[in-house]
């Protein structure tokens, strides 16, 4: 089984690669990449003219919803979702029921994603057992089924002494924590982000401090230990920059950030008329916050960017918002959204956008995915640079509809993808 | 009684309203004071009109002033409070919204603890909905008839200044009378505990002081807000003693107030909290005119929109 594809622009950020290249996959694998591929005789031959071709995408931060919640996502319709928009690697959150903290839980994940065949799922399994912030959690046993890095998201580790103890214990397995940095104090009864619109609103606010002190807390731990910290949707500048400063210290401190929270304020609470589309945690933030992020994908603080992808049934959604569960859906909208409100203005360059959906998750959680280096798997992602689409949340191949983007019209979308040498769907519509 | 002017099928909130709509609401209310004033407090308008009342929160005030407006309006009426409601029986916001509007009713009065929630009706359902109070979101009517109550004292918003005093941050009342002052012209000053002041409420255009004295201090009039007890999960302030200490308007305090100012408050009162009873009852108390004026703001808001119902049927 071979596959050439020729003609396109082929940017590979983990090999500092950017130009017109062919690309030669081979049993699964990329074989070559040059300006003249050799060895094609047999091959199926994709032209890319007028695309970018890159290392198929990640989405190091989805939540499947499998085992447990399957009314909302499964491991099949989240990774069909994955497929079509371009994903070829997604790492799933452990918040399940039963929570994906041991060994067959995990295997399970695993299982359905094999059986569904639309993308690579790396499991993330939970810090503690039950996500209940009390006792580890089986890691060693976890990472041998298959496990990626370890959090409890969407239960912040509180307690400082058991995120000690998980920052040097993975230590064993090197892999990351990843921590969702909210102090549940601070954030007590919250719904939107506290400021400006909570107040015009009179909706509970939750400050950004709650974030903040949760990772200033974090990162000294990190230092102390040695561990390799993550912060998962990190939304404020506070956070943003003592990340920046672990880093420029030399600490195995990274964090990701969303499309949501780097296009959308607060103001879009009161703009959507309550909309709960526009209720997730991390709340959207201020617009200095968010100015605050687009320079961290900028300056190279900010190492991916994850979608944060959380389904939830209409049912649940179409309630009162102080009452809505928090969480928006995301893999059908990255590509695009960052596309034109990232890449089109010039905020950062294509090959930056690149990294950050592949060689920068890569390398936070390990993987041996998000690269065309020779023997690495046969994973690309085909997308046409400008060519106009309009967000309807109605043809999503997710199982839920609940996105604060609905009816954005943009340019640049995915058009292809490739699994493992295996061309997937194109994206209709 | 002209109704040239207004278009909107709800009242939600003051924010959305223009100068000439709350100009309309006012003099409109003030042509109904009359009506109950009459021996036979009861005219035709609204026959016909069906009235509902969902009261997802207790309300003994805001709740008898709408159904005495629809009554002496002639509309039929009828109430559904929270615990009545198929709200305890699992039933969704929406299915409920749709059950009554089944019923077709012309207008949905509507109390909820939530902000945002009569939006969401209004979005939904074709009956008019008026908002009676969404969390701490807003209060339309109870800005409205606070208006009405200052002019019947001074004799216009513009250049007054009026300082709230209390609980801000769990308050639709202060929210809505800030919209409805600050589009009036007036100059509005908040005051309470730092830890019930909202953050970056400079931003609705007016001005935070931490003292009563502040205050007090040039104030033409000062509404009170009710210390919402019930609301606080965390209380804000150790005890009601040390609160009535800093913000507890007394007449001894009062004393350093401007000649002809007037004190309001959107009831219920806790005496001996925010307001020292010689206060409430004293002089300067507008109190009651605030509640009788409750009747013909709603008397005037009904008629307004069950027309313009009636138009865009």
């Amino acid at each position: 089984m071979k596959l050439v594809v020729r003609g396109g622009r082929v940017v590979d950020p983990s090999q500092d690669l950017d130009g017109f290249l062919e690309i030669l996959i081979e049993d699964g694998c990329i074989a070559q990449v040059d300006e003249k591929v050799k060895g094609i005789r047999g091959a199926e031959i994709y032209e890319a003219h007028g695309m970018v071709v890159c290392p198929g995408l990640i989405d190091m931060h989805v939540h499947l919803r499998e085992p447990g919640q399957e009314y909302k996502e499964t491991v099949r319709t989240g990774t069909l979702a994955a497929a079509a928009a371009g994903f070829t690697s997604v790492a799933c959150m452990p918040n399940t029921a039963p929570v994906i903290d041991n060994r067959s839980v995990t295997e399970h994940v695993m299982k359905e994603a094999r059986v569904a065949g639309f993308a690579r799922v790396f499991p993330i399994g939970a810090v503690s057992k039950g996500q209940k912030g009390e006792e580890l959690a089986e890691i060693g046993e976890m990472v041998s089924a298959g496990v990626v890095a370890i959090s409890d998201d969407g239960f912040p580790v509180s307690n400082a002494e058991l995120m000690r103890r998980a920052l040097l214990y993975s230590q064993h397995y090197d892999i990351p924590l990843i921590q969702h940095a909210q102090d549940l104090d601070l954030s007590a009864g919250g719904v939107m982000n506290e400021g400006e619109w909570s107040t015009r609103l009179g909706l509970p606010g939750a400050p950004g401090s709650a974030e903040d002190v949760m990772v200033a807390r974090d990162v000294l731990l990190a230092e102390d230990t040695g561990g390799r910290y993550h912060v998962a949707h990190l939304s404020t500048a506070r956070s943003l920059d003592m990340v920046r400063r672990a880093k420029a210290q030399g600490l195995s401190v990274t964090c990701e950030v969303t499309p949501h929270h780097l296009l959308l304020t607060d103001e879009a609470v009161s703009k959507s008329g309550f909309s709960t589309n526009t209720k997730m945690n991390p709340p959207l933030r201020s617009e200095s916050d968010r100015e605050a992020l687009l320079n961290g994908l900028a300056d190279g603080t900010v190492d991916a960017i994850a979608s944060d992808h959380a389904p939830h049934h209409t049912d649940e959604k179409d309630v009162e918002f102080s009452v809505a569960p928090f969480g928006v859906i995301g893999l059908e909208t990255n590509l695009s959204l960052c596309l034109d409100r990232l890449v089109r203005p010039g905020i950062i360059s294509l090959s930056r956008l690149v990294e950050l959906f592949t060689a920068g998750p890569a390398r936070v959680l390990s993987l041996p995915v998000g690269t065309l280096e020779p023997g690495s798997p046969g994973d690309l992602t085909i997308f046409h640079p400008n060519r106009p689409v309009t967000i309807r949340a109605k043809r999503f191949r997710s199982k839920a509809r609940n996105t604060p983007f609905e009816g954005w019209r943009l340019r640049g979308r995915p058009v292809a993808t490739i699994l493992g040498g295996t061309l997937l769907n194109r994206p209709k519509n | 009684m002209t109704q040239e002017g207004w278009t909107r099928k709800d009242l939600i909130g003051i924010e959305d309203l223009s100068v000439p709509e709350i100009q309309l609401i006012l003099d409109t209310a003030e042509s109904f004071k009359e009506v109950s004033e009459r021996p036979i407090k009861k005219v035709p308008t609204l026959r016909g009109k069906t009235v509902m009342n969902l009261f997802f929160e207790p309300s003994t005030r805001t709740r008898s002033s709408f159904e005495i407006a629809e009554k002496r309006l002639s509309a039929d009426s009828l109430n559904f409070s929270s615990s009545t409601s198929s709200l305890s029986k699992g039933e969704s916001l929406v299915d409920t919204a749709l059950n009554l509007q089944a019923m077709a009713p012309d207008l949905i009065v509507i109390r909820h603890g939530h902000p945002g929630v009569p939006h969401m009706l209004a979005e939904r359902i074709p009956a008019g909905v008026i908002n009676a109070g969404d969390g701490a979101h807003e209060h339309p009517t109870q800005a409205l008839l606070d208006a009405m109550t200052i002019l019947q004292h001074k004799s216009q918003l513009e250049g007054l200044n009026v300082s709230i005093v209390g609980d801000i941050e769990h308050s639709r009342v202060v929210r809505s009378n800030i919209h409805l002052l600050n589009k009036m012209g007036a100059e509005v000053t908040l005051a309470g505990p730092r830890t019930m002041m909202p953050v970056e409420v400079e931003k609705l255009g007016v001005k935070a002081v931490y003292t009563l004295d502040e205050a007090i201090k040039g104030a033409d009039v000062i509404m009170i807000l009710r210390v919402q007890l019930e609301r606080q999960s965390r209380m804000a302030f150790p005890s009601t003693r040390e609160y009535f200490n800093l913000f507890g308007l007394t007449r001894e305090r009062l004393k350093r107030a401007k000649r002809g100012v007037i004190i309001m408050h959107p009831g219920p009162m806790n005496r001996g909290v925010e307001i020292a009873s010689d206060v409430a009852d004293g002089p300067y108390s507008v109190i009651l005119e605030q509640v009788a004026n409750g009747v013909a703001v709603r008397m005037a808001v009904l008629y307004l929109l069950a027309g313009a119902f009636q138009e865009a049927a």
